[in-house]
Order: structure tokens, then sequence, then C-alpha cells
């Protein structure tokens, strides 16, 4: 595959990126230090079931790769200023090896958020079984895939300008309305909250605690947003690099 | 791939961009052919369809009209075959990388590439081989540009404007590496606007200028055509009005003492001057270089570019 020395590149170039490093994983383990330690006794939090530094580790766990993947656009933005994107179209690289190498990008960064994060948790006390932790991280995995296409296509969409406030805003939105910050366990908030991909990751990382499967709904809400965002960014693509 | 097919075959071109204030007719009909191992100059002021051209060359654009093809083939497929390397106009590089690292990552796209360490020597990048990217200097970057268009060893070479906004000495060792990759048999065509480049690295100029091609050829042809090879002599108290007469000159000028004669065959006129006036002194019979024939026949109004032509033929 010769896209793969293409991709390696690609993420070397990330981890080198100081700021990126710092706010992408910096931020959402200091986030969780200073929300989960003052709490770290708490048996039930706010009537969640789990303790403070789980429900904590889960949350961030979220928020971080969300991040990580939707900030993907933010470097895409920046190479397509840079006319980087053109110049690759003037080589042999596929749209297809281009677009892999741009999501494993994003899964590589979101596994070292979410390993960070996890490390974080154990230090705290947090303790799953085998089982739980993988299928979390399974079904994590999953969750990101709509965001791995919104970052995608936000990137060929907005400008260089552009593109960090509405990563920024979309995020911190999203995880607001999908009880990443505090337990939303009825009304409005919660009702709508299920239709959205971030809600569901943050089931993701709660599955595995108290029991409580994605379900049907789950994998639909899921699934149709990544068709939804997967065609968003294919037009996105197209419509700036003009390929028809 | 044979032999006989041409390195870059365009037939009736045609393109227009969705411009703020309707459709801007970048490309209005152009007709180019260009042999392999030629380096040709697409020569033209903002605005002439260089770029235009450039990118539909390379597959970034899709001719509105008309017929692109480089060695045979559709330019995406001569791209995918990786027989075309580009430099585009804008750009600078990705940060995060040193020069190795960016020349080596281009590389491993392409099934043969050349070395990386040759690639470097060649667009006189050695020293600069370990810096990052966002450390180069102007002339660092376009040629690490340069080297990231040329890694693939392409037949075609395609550079758009590759030396904009560097100074003296970077152009100078810009173009050093271009003819040290030209002169292994490989066909490059380079956009410019400055007129001394074209004249300096290219074998032959086509001339556009609104979306036409309005001359073509070798590039001393090229200023005969336009008919400006200029003479100059010290020679008083000969009326203006007689030497522009000469057969072979287009106008006179004088300058105190002196007068400038601007010549469509300069041969013929100075035989004759010197036969008439004998006391003519410091002569001087220069090319009015590619500048003179570029504003001659790229100032006119849109409507008379095809009649400049014809005028520059029958002029001579």
């Amino acid at each position: 595959m010769t896209s793969a020395t293409y991709t390696r590149y690609e993420l070397l170039r990330t981890v080198r990126e100081r700021r990126l490093m710092f706010f992408g994983f910096g931020f959402p383990l200091v986030l969780y230090f200073i929300i989960a330690v003052p709490n770290r006794h708490m048996r039930d939090f706010a009537g969640s079931g789990v303790t403070a530094p789980l429900y904590y580790m889960v949350s961030l766990a979220s928020f971080g790769t969300m991040m990580s993947m939707v900030s993907l656009g933010g470097r895409i933005a920046g190479e397509r200023e840079a006319g980087w994107t053109r110049q690759l179209r003037i080589t042999p690289l596929s749209p297809r090896a281009y677009l892999r190498a741009k999501v494993m990008t994003g899964y590589t960064m979101a596994a070292v958020s979410l390993g960070l994060l996890y490390a974080a948790g154990i230090a705290l006390g947090v303790s799953l079984s085998a089982g739980e932790w993988v299928r979390t991280t399974l079904l994590i995995a999953v969750a990101l895939l709509p965001f791995a296409a919104l970052g995608i296509g936000l990137g060929h969409l907005l400008t260089v300008d552009s593109v960090g406030p509405a990563i920024g805003g979309t995020v911190s939105l999203l995880a607001l309305v999908s009880g990443t910050w505090f337990p939303i366990t009825s009304g409005f908030l919660h009702d709508f909250g299920q239709l959205l991909p971030s809600y569901w990751l943050v089931q993701a990382g709660r599955v595995s605690i108290d029991g409580h499967p994605w379900g049907v709904m789950g994998w639909a809400v899921v699934l149709g947003w990544t068709v939804v965002l997967v065609a968003f960014a294919g037009w996105a693509y197209m419509r700036d690099t003009g390929r028809v | 791939m044979t032999g006989d097919v041409q390195a870059i075959r365009l037939e009736g071109l045609v393109k227009s961009w969705r411009g703020p204030s309707g459709p801007v007719r970048a490309v209005r009909g152009i007709d180019v052919t260009i042999s392999r191992g030629e380096t040709v100059a697409l020569l033209g002021p903002n605005g002439a369809g260089k770029s235009t051209t450039i990118d539909m060359i390379l597959g970034l654009a899709r001719p509105d009209a008309g017929h692109v093809s480089v060695f045979g083939l559709a330019p995406s497929e001569a791209v995918k075959a990786g027989l075309v390397g580009g430099m585009l106009q804008t750009g600078a590089l990705i940060r995060g990388l040193s020069v190795h690292e960016l020349v080596s990552m281009v590389a491993s796209l392409y099934p043969d590439p050349l070395d990386i360490g040759e690639v470097l020597e060649l667009a006189g990048l050695e020293d600069a081989a370990e810096q990052r990217t966002e450390k180069l200097s102007g002339g660092q970057t376009q040629r690490a540009r340069f080297a990231v268009a040329v890694v693939s060893n392409p037949d075609l070479l395609i550079l758009d404007e590759p030396t904009v906004a560097m100074d003296v000495e970077g152009r100078r060792a810009f173009w050093v590496a271009m003819r040290g990759f030209a002169s292994r048999g490989k066909t490059v065509m380079f956009a410019t606007h400055y007129l001394d480049e074209a004249d300096t690295n290219a074998d032959r100029a086509v001339l556009m200028a609104h979306g036409r091609v309005v001359a073509d050829g070798p590039t001393t042809e090229i200023k005969g055509r336009v008919g400006t090879r200029t003479i100059r002599a010290t020679l008083p108290d000969v009326a203006i009005d007689e030497l522009a007469a000469i057969a072979g000159v287009n106008s006179a000028e004088r300058h105190g003492d002196a007068v400038i004669l601007v010549c469509a065959d300069s041969d013929q006129a100075i035989r004759e001057v010197l036969t008439r006036y004998p006391a003519a002194r410091d002569i001087e019979i220069t090319g009015a270089g590619l500048e003179d024939a570029f504003v001659r026949l790229t100032g006119e109004p849109d409507d008379e570019l095809s009649a400049v032509g014809a005028e520059a033929s029958s002029a001579r």
C-alpha cells in the first residue's frame, strides 16, 4: 500500500504540533483532574449510579476523542490554505487514500487521548473488567465515525480563520447537550440529545458502567449520522477540489 | 508509450470561470502542441489565461470545450501514472516536517521516484535537508516545492510562475535547478511574466493574452515577428523623416545628436544607413528583447489581437 508511508508522515507532523498536543491531549486531562479529584470519593455521582472519577473519565474521554476527530478539519483547512491539497491532487494519491490517511490520523489522535484518560482514571481508582474496557473502547471507536466525517467536511468547507471557532463551538455545544458535564436524565435536552451522535458517544463510555446497551436507537442514530456526515464530507471535498 | 506521442496537445481549449460580475472567459480557444524534450515558456500578463491553461493540463480544471492530452493520455491518467510533476502558482509547504521528510513523503506516492539525496542536490537544498519547512527562506521554500514537483522523476514538469516573490539570487539558483532537470531530456513548461526568464531559459515561447495564443515560436522568431531590433547611432544633421523612410525602418526618433531607429529588418536598414550616411558613428544594434515584442503583442485591444499578427507578418 503506497499510502502507508504517507500516513506515517502525516502522523509524524501531527504529533509535532505542540499546541495541538497541549490543547488536544492536555486540556481534557487537566479538566479531568480538576473536576474528578475533589469528588473522587463520591460513590454515586449525581444519581448516575457510578463514582465521580468513572463518570468524568468517560465524559472527558468522549470529549477528548470527539475533539481529536473534529480537529482534523483545522489541519485540513490549513493545508488547503497552503495549497497543499491541490498539490496532492497532482500526485497519484487517490481521494480514497487521502481520506483514509486523514481518518487514520484522527483515530490515532483519539486513541492517544483515550489512553491518557484511561490511565488518569485508573490513577484515581477507576476499575473495570477487561471486557468492559474493550466494549467501551470499541463502541467509542464506532461512535467517532460521524465525527471524523464532520471534521473532514468542515475542513474542506471553511477557511482557516473560521474553522477554529466552528470546531470549538460545535464540540462544546454537542458535549453540553449530550450529558458530558452533568447527567441529563429527563426533559427536552435528554430527548433532543438522544438524536445526536455525541450523546451515544458519551453513552458508549457508559454502556459498560450501567449495563444499558446502545440498543436500536443508539445504533440507528450513530449510523444515520455517519451516512449523513459522510455525504456532507464528500460534498465538501468535491466542492472544494472541483472533482466531478 | 511510443516515442512520437506529443508531450502536450491542446486543441480548441475553452474555459470560463464564474466571476463576481458574470462569467470570466479565461481561455478562449487555444491550440498548442509541445514535443517531448522541449522547454517552453508560457508568457503573458496576469489574467492572460496561463494558470487556467496549466490547471487544465494538470487535470485540476475541466475544459468547457476542446481537448487536452498529455503523452496521449487524459490529464488525470497521466498524473496517476506519475508522468507529470507540477509546481502550482500559489502554495506554501505543510508544516511539521523537515525538507528531507517532506520530499520522502511525496516520493512514497510514486512507483519509481528519484533518490531523495539526488533531488535535494538538484534543487540545491543539501544544506537545508534537515530543516523544518516552516524555517526556510522564500527561495528555499520555492526550491523545496520544486523538489516536491520533480521527486517522481516526471517526464513532464510544469511550473506556474515559480520565481514570483524571489530575489535575484534566488531566481538564479532556481533556474539552475530547472535547467539541470530539463537537461535530462525532460519536457518542461513554465509560466512567467518575467520576459528575461523566458528568453534565458526556454527554447520556445507561447505568448498568451486575453485567453488566446498571440504568438508561438522560438523566442528569436517572436522578436522578429514584431520587428523590433533597434539601431542607435550618432548622426547629427539628418532629417528624421529621411531616416524613417529607409526600407526596414519602422520608426525613427532623435535625441540630440543620437538617433534611434526601430527596425523590422535591421540588416537591410543598417546597410542603407551606412551607404547614405558614412558619417554615422557609435552604432549599436540591439535586439529589443522580448519585453517589446510582448508589449506590442499583448498591449493591443482585445479585438485587434488577430490583426496584430497579420500586420506584423506583412510589415516584413
